[in-house]
């Protein structure tokens, strides 16, 4: 089985978010970038599959700036086996992304694919349901398991009220969650190896690719900052400011 | 344009979800037609046409829609915007909204707007993004707009007071696709945690999940709800449907209390629109004290029977 993994350069999570003074979106400029930290749990699954014997080849597939090129080096020394940059400046969004997406998973032909639930910058939670549409495939979305049999996953998913389990018809769609597994940390050896392996760069007009945006961003501002309270020196102090100034129990 | 709200599943009430949805859904005018979904579903359907405010409730009830499966649902859902002219599809950005939505958006060629917390007009609103550490304002192009709603930013309408009518839908049939093989929820007498006045959240600095029993005792003085942060589900402490923050459940009670809990930012995401924090934690350079309305600096195992003890009396 083959597998097609997406992921997306984004802000490092730990990067203090600012917003530009101009309001027209958030600081970018020497800012660390990361693998969305989704992606990787997605990338990690991937290539445990292989390593069980449940996946042959896993192909890595960004859309980005050239320097997603990175991202996609870290997939590979993390076990995936080749890449494919779809390599453009401009703003792509979720709809954009899954239908290049599809015009590659018809090109690969893979058997799953899988993406994280949603990237950390934008927040969307869109692509994979979206790739899914399109292709007519099935989707186990927010994955905490997935257990490949034949002809079918079986996917246990995180929702509200705890975990629910489908089973989906492959070819299929996954999207991974916080505890599906944790990423492993390339080592030294893997990351020299990764840079023999393959990236294909693939210019977005050749895949026919539209990328205009149909959400326009009007502003980008700070949300509402939270007034720092006080401390409180004891328990009673707590319970008596709870009754009587914030009057909440 | 009317709106179309899509009902969050259920077979009798009508779920809180809904009415915040039917919240937004005023904010944007116009009429809002409900679509129920589900099998057996004809009391869920009664109940929605009692809401206020709801136009017409359209009913698909089949054994199809039973586990609200985004295969068999979306087309569904793509049909009836189709046929009715929507202008607008509304979802509550809970994890069935969330993986219907898309799917939806997709079948009808719009990019969706995921989890708004305000309607600035109707095809202009602001959602959170980096974690809600900015909000970004955008207007859609598209001529349907599908939306996932945010519970926490808009006020639920009455579920009584409404005199809708209830017409059946053709069902789209099966996708064959999928199918549901089991569910695991988690069974609880407590309010839920997206609709509780209060919540006590644990962290990582509850050790363990027997350590937990402790939270459950304060929250039923208090008549709330139980949550905790990533850390503690990841050491596997309470299950996952318990966490609070940006990929996990967002919660704006009245008080929140967070117990052993750090404040990483991922977790500030899914409460820092509570009316009043209340932090516990011994280390006091910890970053919730930074957003706490009240922080005490104090080991939680002392505090917090201690607290217990005093909301008591």
């Amino acid at each position: 089985m083959k597998i097609l993994v997406a992921v997306k350069r984004v802000v490092d999570y730990n990067v203090k978010i600012r917003v530009k003074p101009d309001n027209t979106g958030v600081e970018l400029a020497n800012v660390k970038m990361s693998m969305n930290p989704f992606d990787e749990i997605a990338v990690e699954e991937a290539v445990r599959l292989k390593e069980k014997g449940a996946a042959t080849e896993i192909v890595v597939v960004s859309i980005g700036p050239a320097s997603a090129q990175e991202t996609i080096r870290t997939a590979l020394a993390m076990g995936a086996d080749r890449g494919i940059l779809v390599q453009t400046d401009a703003e792509v969004q979720p709809l954009a992304v899954a239908k290049t997406l599809k015009t590659l998973v018809e090109k690969e032909q893979p058997q799953l694919v899988i993406l994280g639930k949603q990237a950390i910058d934008d927040d969307s939670n869109q692509t994979g349901q979206m790739l899914a549409a399109l292709l007519g495939w099935a989707q186990g979305t927010f994955a905490s398991k997935v257990e490949p049999a034949a002809g079918t996953v079986a996917v246990t998913r995180e929702v509200d009220g705890g975990l629910e389990t489908l089973s989906l018809k492959l070819p299929a769609i996954v999207t991974a969650d916080l505890r599906l597994n944790e990423p492993r940390y390339a080592s030294l050896p893997n990351i020299m190896k990764a840079k023999k392996k393959p990236i294909e760069t693939i210019d977005p007009a050749a895949l026919g690719a539209d990328f205009t945006p149909r959400l326009k961003t009007l502003k980008v501002t700070e949300p509402p900052k939270r007034q720092g309270g006080v401390k409180v020196g004891s328990v009673q102090e707590l319970v008596a400011k709870l009754r009587d100034e914030a009057r909440v129990i | 344009m009317s709106i179309l709200v899509i009902a969050e599943p259920s077979t009798g009430d009508v779920k809180k979800p809904t009415l915040t949805t039917l919240g937004a859904a005023a904010k944007i005018g116009g009429t809002a037609d409900v679509l129920v979904l589900g099998q057996g579903v004809a009391a869920a359907a009664d109940a929605t046409a009692k809401v206020a405010g709801v136009g017409t409730v359209l009913v698909a009830d089949a054994a199809e829609y039973a586990h609200a499966l985004a295969e068999n649902v979306a087309p569904l859902v793509a049909a009836a915007v189709k046929a009715g002219g929507y202008g607008h599809v509304l979802f509550a950005a809970t994890t069935f909204g969330k993986n219907v939505a898309p799917r939806v958006a997709a079948l009808l060629d719009v990019q969706p707007i995921s989890e708004i917390s305000a309607v600035v007009s109707a095809d202009t609103f602001e959602r959170p993004i980096y974690a809600g550490n900015a909000v970004a304002t955008v207007q859609s192009a598209d001529a349907v707009k599908v939306v996932t709603v945010r519970g926490t930013a808009f006020e639920a309408v009455a579920a009584t007071g409404g005199s809708g009518s209830v017409t059946a839908l053709a069902a789209t049939g099966e996708a064959g696709l999928s199918s549901f093989v089991s569910a695991e929820l988690t069974k609880s007498e407590r309010p839920e945690l997206t609709s509780a006045r209060v919540i006590v959240s644990g962290g990582r600095g509850m050790q363990s999940g027997d350590n937990f029993h402790m939270l459950d005792t304060l929250a039923d003085k208090l008549g709330a709800a139980v949550g905790a942060s990533r850390a503690a589900v990841d050491a596997g402490f309470v299950p996952n449907d318990y966490q609070v923050g940006q990929t996990g459940k967002i919660v704006a009670p009245e008080l929140y209390i967070a117990v052993g809990i750090s404040g990483a930012i991922q977790h500030l995401a899914g409460m820092k629109d509570s009316k009043v924090i209340v932090a516990i934690n011994k280390d006091e350079e910890a970053p919730i004290f930074q957003i706490a309305d009240y922080g005490l600096v104090a080991d939680l195992f002392k505090a917090v029977p201690e607290l217990t003890e005093a909301v008591s009396k």
